[in-house]
């Protein structure tokens, strides 16, 4: 019925097949919105947040998204501004991916906030010495390279690119990408780095504080170099995950060996500073503020050394020694499973660097803060899955995402 | 940010509170959720959820007894100067939503700017800043009471203790309309000040050798809350119990408290 | 945002940061607007709009 909407040379299941699991994560979306609805209109009091947990699962998955979302810049910033011209075979799908991720962070922005609608006030009365400023307003400028990106894509559709107008206009976006590209490795580099200087610049928290250069702390670098390395891995997964959801090789396995060889290099050099990071701070900022290392992984019933070690050994040590090896690089079971690693090393790194921080006490007479979300923060942290999941099925049908998908899988 | 530096008449409004006087009674809360417009709710069970701009904590040295001690703290802002007004909430505040007022020391809140992204919240070790979870709904007829001088918060957004700085402005203009220059010591205080009935908040201008302050930080056995973050707080506590000035910083077990000059 | 907001003032920090912000929006905007100006006078000149890339 709509075939007339399909890409050349591919091939799609029948509108039916495709519309069943539509409905059903449409369902789980309008669950989302019912949930996002109620905390616009009702208040952040729908929410188990307070006064000790101001920041809670919502800035997590925000944090996170954006970090997984950084595959987009960096394969942008390694094709166009690099010259590793094979990635022109994935990139589209970074792309897609990092818009999802963005938008929903926008999304989940506009939800956390307790006045919703003096949101432009962050633009209009900004202040140019808050890390939240620089993430607010990079943020939403990468949005706009990433929209500029994926217009042509929507263009490329078979009926759209009829259009003689839509044909020029996406012919001149592709010629003039590089620009935009590079305009948004600039930003991703300032709004990656300032979400991780978000907590470490609170120095009355020893927990996140960290030293730096100038104005930056250093988890400002650690942000931006982790989103560089683990960005990719989640590219890289969701591809293989639609590769096994519609049972069709989609990209070569030297693209994915290129982008998975260097992320792991990039996760390699990250890990080290990491943990030179981790020991600078365990050992002399942390002492110098009256803290040891374990007084913030101990006395309390979920937070213990644990998420320390996996964080940075399961989730940056495994997946790095494996994505840097020929051979795991080469096997696609042992490198999905790095991938799997890396973003939840990339994710128990975000959720430390919010929830943690709120966490833990800091007056010695001060308690622990342990918090659960409420249903409708936890529906309203699924939306933005259920939202991906609808765009990238939709723009999978009828959008000529991936490149190579006629040539590996050509038509009988 | 703008900055207005030095010139006459830069105050530094501080406090000083004895803790060896304080008997927890909770005066100073009442009265400051009174002087204030803070809002409650009919149930206030979760305090996490609960604004107190002042708040009474109760320590304990942990002991058996018959070594058992306890000490109240009241907590308001700290009203922190950090280094040059670089306070912990001041700095963070993307909207310019609070301040650090150079000419009294003050860090304030303006409601009607702040959008209640909580991140000044995420940056307060004291929790001394609460976020209007829910709409202010006072019982009917308390409206009449409400203080006129003071602006209820909307849902949404943040608020904390201003050091009563309404009771500022009505002195400054009272001093000026007095033709006096100086607003006199007690000309301005503090509803938790005057409202203690043992008198151990004592309030005024840390820098001024005429108010009580001034003598009273430099005492023995006073110091500050997490001096070591580098806070710079204005409100100075006092205790004879060593147990008790420890408990105003962390400290590694091989460390002493350090010593308050 | 704006040097008429009565926050703004002219100092290194100000211009830094307004000053990447202004330049990132310029360039985005420079860009799409030459993209579908060309567009127009592309699809002006006429040609069936197919066989370009």
């Amino acid at each position: 019925m709509d075939s007339a909407l399909i890409p050349n040379g591919v091939r799609r299941c029948s509108l039916g097949k495709f519309l069943v699991p539509l409905a059903v994560v449409g369902a789980v979306l309008l669950w989302g919105v019912y949930a996002m609805l109620l905390c616009w209109f009702k208040g952040l009091n729908q929410t188990n947040m307070n006064d000790n947990y101001g920041f809670a699962l919502w800035i997590w998955a925000d944090l996170a998204v954006i970090a997984l979302g950084g595959g987009a810049f960096f394969t942008g910033f390694l094709k166009y501004l690099i010259g590793k011209d094979e990635l022109k075979h994935i990139i589209n799908y970074a792309v897609l991916i990092g818009f999802i991720c963005y938008s929903s962070a926008l999304l989940i922005l506009a939800i956390d906030i307790g006045q919703p609608l003096r949101g432009w006030f962050i633009f209009w009365h900004a202040n140019v010495h808050s890390m939240l400023t620089e993430v607010a307003f990079c943020l939403s400028c990468y949005f706009m390279v990433l929209t500029i990106e994926y217009i042509p894509l929507i263009l490329e559709n078979r009926q759209i690119d009829k259009v003689p107008f839509f044909h020029h206009l996406s012919h001149n976006m592709h010629g003039t990408m590089a620009v935009f590209a590079a305009t948004g490795a600039f930003l991703s580099f300032f709004h990656q780095g300032s979400l991780g200087g978000v907590a470490g610049v609170l120095f009355g928290r020893p927990f996140a504080y960290r030293e730096g250069l100038f104005i930056w702390p250093w988890t400002f670098f650690l942000f931006t170099w982790s989103a560089a390395a683990y960005g990719p891995c989640f590219t890289l997964l969701v591809t293989r995950i639609t590769e096994a959801v519609t049972g069709k090789k989609l990209v070569k396995d030297n693209v994915v060996e290129l982008l998975a060889k260097i992320s792991g290099w990039m996760m390699t050099t990250y890990i080290i500073a990491k943990i030179i990071d981790t020991l600078y701070w365990a050992n002399v900022t942390a002492p110098s503020k009256g803290f040891n290392l374990i007084d913030f992984y101990s006395n309390n019933g979920f937070y213990g050394i644990w998420i320390l070690v996996m964080e940075i050994i399961l989730g940056g040590i495994v997946p790095a020694a494996i994505l840097i090896t020929d051979k795991g690089r080469k096997s696609p079971v042992v490198r999905t499973v790095a991938f799997v690693l890396a973003v939840i090393g990339v994710s128990v790194n975000r959720w430390v660097m919010v929830l943690q921080v709120m966490a833990v006490p800091v007056m010695p007479f001060d308690q622990w803060a342990l918090y659960y979300p409420s249903w409708q923060e936890v529906a309203t942290t699924i939306l933005p899955v259920a939202y991906g999941i609808i765009l990238i099925m939709i723009s999978y049908r009828y959008l000529p995402i991936f490149p190579q998908e006629a040539e590996l899988n050509p038509a009988e | 940010m703008k900055q207005e530096h030095g010139g006459n008449g830069t105050r530094k409004y501080g406090m000083v509170i004895d803790l060896d006087l304080c008997t927890g009674c909770g005066s100073c809360m009442v009265a400051c959720m009174a002087e204030n417009n803070v809002p409650f709710r009919e149930d206030e069970t979760d305090k996490l959820k609960s604004i107190t701009w002042m708040r009474v904590y109760k320590l304990t040295n942990g002991k058996p007894y018959p070594e058992t001690d306890i000490c109240y703290l009241p907590r308001p802002c700290q009203h922190c100067e950090g280094s040059h007004g670089h306070s912990p909430c001041v700095s963070v505040c993307p909207a310019t939503a609070t301040d650090y007022d150079s000419q009294t020391g003050i860090v304030s809140q303006i409601y009607t700017r702040c959008f209640g992204c909580r991140y000044c919240m995420a940056a307060c070790p004291y929790h001394a800043r609460y976020f209007n979870w829910y709409d202010p709904i006072w019982p009917e007829g308390m409206e009449k009471y409400l203080n006129p001088n003071v602006s209820p918060r909307m849902r949404g957004v943040v608020e904390k203790c201003s050091f009563c700085f309404h009771r500022y402005q009505a002195a400054k203009d009272k001093a000026y309309l007095d033709g006096q220059k100086e607003i006199e010591e007690d000309a301005y205080q503090t509803a938790c000040t005057q409202a203690c009935p043992a008198g151990a908040i004592t309030f005024g201008d840390l820098d001024n050798p005429d108010h009580a302050v001034h003598k009273l930080k430099k005492q023995p056995g006073a110091f500050r809350l997490l001096e070591r973050l580098g806070t710079n707080t204005k409100v100075y506590y006092v205790s004879s119990r060593e147990w008790v000035r420890r408990a105003g910083d962390n400290y590694l077990k091989t460390e002493g408290p350090k010593k308050v000059v | 945002m704006f040097p008429f907001n009565f926050e703004w003032i002219w100092d290194m920090s100000h211009m830094v940061f307004m000053g990447g912000l202004w330049y990132a929006l310029i360039i985005l905007g420079i860009g799409m607007t030459y993209c579908i100006v060309k567009a127009a006078i592309d699809t002006a000149k006429g040609g069936d709009g197919h066989g370009h890339h």
